[in-house]
């Protein structure tokens, strides 16, 4: 599971569960996998995740260094920052873990790099 | 659009992960005919719901390598599949393990993509999570995708279009007017006859 894939997980369809968001991050093995940058893409991705989350996601895991904790207004054109976005975005994976709903503690387990997000039908409202 | 490798994929996996079809490739060609509209979109996010062996999504990927792509699957090895698909073909693509949507924030995607289970068969027989899931669609082969359709206005990003793959027996005709009720125009981009199944794939946007 890369960082922009937490970024639009929720676990809000649990009963009782108000927003589910963000699902806390505990990783037991952490790859980081080489992939090609490209800037347009980074900054074109940028506006559409929750920065605050993407930040807190990547601190949790000890992989915040260097990332700013709010984005600057000009970050289309600040190469040094969109390379460590693109690594904390697409280079990062949680191979094993788990991620904890805020509200109700329900854990879903990250098997191969892949997030089990399935629920019984009694757990969903 | 190019048909990704697959040469990586363990013939025996496909006991357990639907096997690449006729459907399968009629939603490839359909994306391929709408290329332009697509093109002119520039998406940044699209997700396949149920991808299966992954290929659809994979295809797609290779045509907008600026477009991230995401996956879900109820079945595990699908999901594994999917992957490997991705990997083998350098498309950057993330899946999650996932009954349809239901775990994702609201209106991120702006492509969405389903080839759902189609097949009328009884309502007992859908609703797993293995290779039945992948065909089984209980009443009118309508259960699993009339489910996707109510959500497609939460995960659909504002100026987003959604691909649907239905065949004749669905009753493509009550898909339309329970999407036009929920604000969404349609089109018709390709349709093909496949032994006894029509087969075609609809576009919804607003």
């Amino acid at each position: 599971m890369k960082l922009i894939t937490h970024n639009m997980l929720t676990s809000k369809c649990l009963k009782g569960v108000l927003t589910g968001y963000p699902l806390a991050i505990k990783a037991t093995n952490i790859k980081v996998n080489e992939v090609d940058f490209n800037p347009d893409f980074i900054s074109r991705i940028i506006p559409k995740l929750d920065w605050e989350v993407l930040w807190k996601a990547a601190d949790s895991i000890g992989h915040s260094e260097g990332l700013p904790q709010t984005i600057e207004r000009n970050y289309d054109e600040d190469k040094e920052f969109l390379k460590k976005a693109h690594r904390v975005l697409l280079e990062v994976e949680v191979e094993e873990g788990y991620l904890t709903c805020p509200e109700s503690g329900r854990q879903f387990p990250i098997t191969k790099g892949i997030p089990n997000m399935l629920l019984t039908e009694a757990e969903v409202q | 659009m190019d048909t990704p490798y697959q040469s990586h994929i363990n013939k025996n996996d496909f006991d357990y992960v639907y096997e690449p079809a006729e459907d399968s490739f009629l939603l490839i060609d359909a994306l391929e005919k709408d290329l332009p509209y697509l093109k002119a979109k520039e998406p940044i996010f699209c997700l396949e719901v149920g991808s299966g062996s992954g290929i659809v999504v994979t295809a797609f990927g290779m045509a907008f390598p600026k477009t991230f792509c995401f996956s879900t699957d109820i079945n595990f090895r699908a999901c594994e599949m999917t992957l490997s698909t991705a990997i083998q073909n350098n498309v950057l693509l993330d899946v999650v393990n996932m009954n349809l949507v239901s775990c994702f924030v609201n209106n991120k995607f702006d492509v969405v993509i389903f080839n759902p289970p189609y097949v009328v068969t009884d309502t007992t027989e859908c609703g797993g999570c293995g290779i039945e899931a992948s065909w089984a669609g209980g009443v009118k082969g309508r259960e699993v995708t009339d489910k996707l359709l109510d959500a497609i206005p939460k995960i659909l990003s504002p100026n987003g279009a959604f691909y649907l793959l239905l065949i004749k027996d669905n009753i493509p005709l009550e898909v339309v007017q329970l999407m036009s009720k929920k604000g969404y125009k349609s089109e018709t981009i390709i349709t093909r006859q496949v032994r006894n199944e029509q087969q075609l794939v609809l576009k919804f946007y607003k």
